[in-house]
């Protein structure tokens, strides 16, 4: 079972992603579940979400509390909140943001965990560009299928134009797309700087 | 057609593949995505029904009532609060025999106000008349639904479907929504016993005096007797038809031999089979019993299924709700499903029963938790005294004392909820915190 969490503010398509990710995960004949954190969402709260996919029916309704990856939406909540409680030694972080991990001030983190499993993806930037509005969801999925791959980005690209129709769908899969390419950049120059050292 | 789809939408499909004719509704979380989604099938005209925004609970009860009395499908959803603000008109449709469907997405009840889930709502309307169905998954809360137009419409009295508030309704899951010919070929349109009918006028609700009120409720307790034996026949019809077993009255999960049996209702069994598998692995004969249908409470067909175990010595009730100062709800019920007499009957005192309150206003039932609570049970087997009659998982009682010392302190100690969340220093309460 691969389990993620979702961290993000009331308004950010938290929600929305963890959902994308368990359609994305039905459109590969898998099973999978999304539902948010429980609470009285509002515009900006910190909100979560979880989706579990798995190639067996999954029968707990736990929340995720030992994710094997952690897609944080929202960067402002990094020193606010203890977002990597329980994450697994080599689980898999995606963070929004256009700095490095260093610039986030997580250089205690990445010190103890694989570099390749600890990216950047700027996914509101790549959202702006794309779909004109500041909506990472969609790039962030991108952006897991690239390393993490807990699903293909086709399967998320069909999630999208399932969920999604017209020019809302062409944005949401264009930056998803790009967001993939980001990632995919991101992990062979790690890869490269591996070998090289 | 499996789906990948939300609880509370996949029980939109279901309710519209029932073809109701007449819904009504008053917003309330947790239940609102399951109406919004009606609401927006009426509008496409993918579905044929009035959509009634009614300006309460108690309207939307009493259209629903006046609907069902004028012959139409009804059918209306609920939680909480509202699910209290409507409870005369509850009762009103159980003693008229009006075959109206209601969801309710159980959350708690207040105060302290609280949006989160348990079954306090469900369990205050009980003795209400309506039949009661507790669905474990979102398949089985899309599947209930459709039974229980028929079952309602079978013996004329209504029937409520409960499934967990947010762990059910707002969880995204895959569930097969199964086709109109399908559904309709399964449930007939509604022929009602009494109409409201211009052309053959009939009064309904006339006042019953000494002279007749009881023999009104002897047949609607007769009711209710028949559904035990209706339940189980329309469940086993769709098992036939739609190839899953969905619904029926308990459903046993790994009691062969069982020393130790957990009794519970709705999707927290789903934590309890998890628990069950583990120590079943570590060799401990521990087994679970789930209550589907629990108005009216099926005392035979809980008899029969904890007399399968020969072996069984303990019985925990997980109780989703609380009954202060009496304890569990669940509990009595199945106290006396054990002391009826069947001259086979198990002999209560060789068996221990403890009642564990868990999962109040939204509390996580873990596995770690039941696990824990189980093994003060199965391990201590000839001492059963490690789980105490009645219990509360995971209760905090470093809170609980912070109150007990402030009440000791003075008087004036002020409101306990406030004291308790500035002891946490929670601002927002449940918002959004990675895991403790």
């Amino acid at each position: 079972m691969f389990q993620v969490r979702f961290h993000g503010r009331g308004g950010q398509g938290v929600v929305t992603a963890a959902e994308l990710l368990a359609s994305a995960a039905f459109h590969e004949d898998r099973h999978a579940q999304a539902f948010p954190s429980f609470g009285s969402e509002r515009m900006g709260a910190p909100v979560m979400s979880f989706c579990r996919i798995d190639d067996k029916p999954i029968r707990t309704r736990e929340p995720v509390t030992d994710p094997d990856a952690l897609l944080i939406q929202d960067p402002t909540l990094l020193h606010s909140e203890d977002l990597f409680a329980g994450l697994t030694a080599d689980g898999y972080v995606l963070i929004n943001s256009a700095k490095s991990v260093a610039e986030l001030g997580l250089a205690d983190l990445a010190a103890g965990h694989p570099a390749d499993r600890l990216l950047v993806v700027p996914a509101s930037a790549l959202a702006m560009t794309h779909l004109g509005r500041p909506l990472p969801g969609a790039p962030m999925l991108g952006g897991l299928a690239a390393f993490a791959n807990p699903v293909d980005l086709d399967a998320v690209l069909a999630a999208i134009g399932e969920r999604f129709h017209g020019q809302v769908a062409a944005g949401n899969a264009a930056a998803a797309r790009a967001a993939y390419e980001y990632v995919t950049a991101e992990v062979a120059q790690l890869t490269e700087e591996k070998a090289g050292a | 057609m499996l789906k990948q789809i939300e609880g509370s939408r996949a029980v939109a499909e279901a309710v519209a593949l029932s073809r109701p004719q007449v819904i009504c509704a008053y917003p309330i979380t947790p239940q609102t995505h399951i109406v919004e989604a009606l609401g927006a099938l009426v509008k496409k005209e993918e579905l044929n029904a009035a959509f009634l925004n009614v300006e309460s609970e108690f309207a939307a009860m009493s259209a629903v009532i006046g609907a069902s009395a004028a012959g139409a499908r009804a059918y209306t959803a609920t939680a909480s609060q509202g699910l209290l603000y409507m409870s005369e008109a509850v009762y009103n449709a159980a003693g008229l025999g009006l075959p109206v469907v209601m969801t309710v997405a159980n959350r708690a009840i207040g105060a302290p106000i609280n949006i989160w889930n348990d079954h306090s709502d469900a369990m205050s309307q009980r003795d209400s008349g309506w039949i009661q169905l507790y669905a474990e998954t979102n398949q089985e809360a899309a599947d209930l639904h459709i039974q229980a137009f028929r079952i309602a419409e079978e013996l004329s009295n209504p029937v409520m479907v409960c499934m967990d508030g947010f762990v059910l309704t707002h969880a995204s899951e895959r569930v097969d929504i199964p086709g109109q010919d399908e559904v309709d070929a399964y449930l007939p349109p509604y022929q009602p016993r009494q109409v409201l009918d211009p052309e053959d006028p009939v009064s309904i609700g006339a006042m019953v005096g000494p002279e007749a009120f009881t023999e009104v409720r002897y047949l609607a307790d007769q009711r209710m007797r028949q559904a035990l034996e209706l339940i189980p026949a329309t469940a086993a019809d769709f098992a036939c038809r739609f190839g899953r077993d969905s619904g029926g009255l308990v459903r046993r999960y790994r009691t062969e031999d069982a020393e130790l049996i957990v009794i519970a209702l709705g999707s927290v069994l789903a934590a309890i089979k998890d628990t069950v598998d583990d120590l079943r692995q570590e060799g401990l004969r521990v087994g679970a019993l789930g209550i589907t249908t629990f108005r009216p409470f099926p005392s035979q067909a809980v008899r029969e299924a904890l007399g399968h175990s020969r072996r069984l010595r303990h019985l925990v009730v997980l109780e989703r709700a609380l009954a202060p100062g009496s304890g569990g709800i669940v509990t009595g019920d199945v106290h006396l499903a054990l002391a009826a007499a069947d001259g086979r009957s198990l002999q209560p005192a060789e068996l221990m029963i403890s009642t564990v309150v868990a999962g109040l206003g939204g509390r996580p039932v873990s596995r770690k938790s039941l696990r824990a609570m189980l093994l003060r049970t199965a391990l201590l087997r000839t001492d059963c005294g490690g789980l105490p009659d009645f219990s509360f998982l995971d209760l905090r009682s470093d809170l609980v004392d912070g109150e007990l010392a402030r009440m000791r302190a003075a008087r004036r100690s002020g409101p306990t909820a406030e004291n308790m969340l500035r002891d946490l220093d929670v601002t927002a309460p449940g918002a959004a915190r990675p895991a403790n």
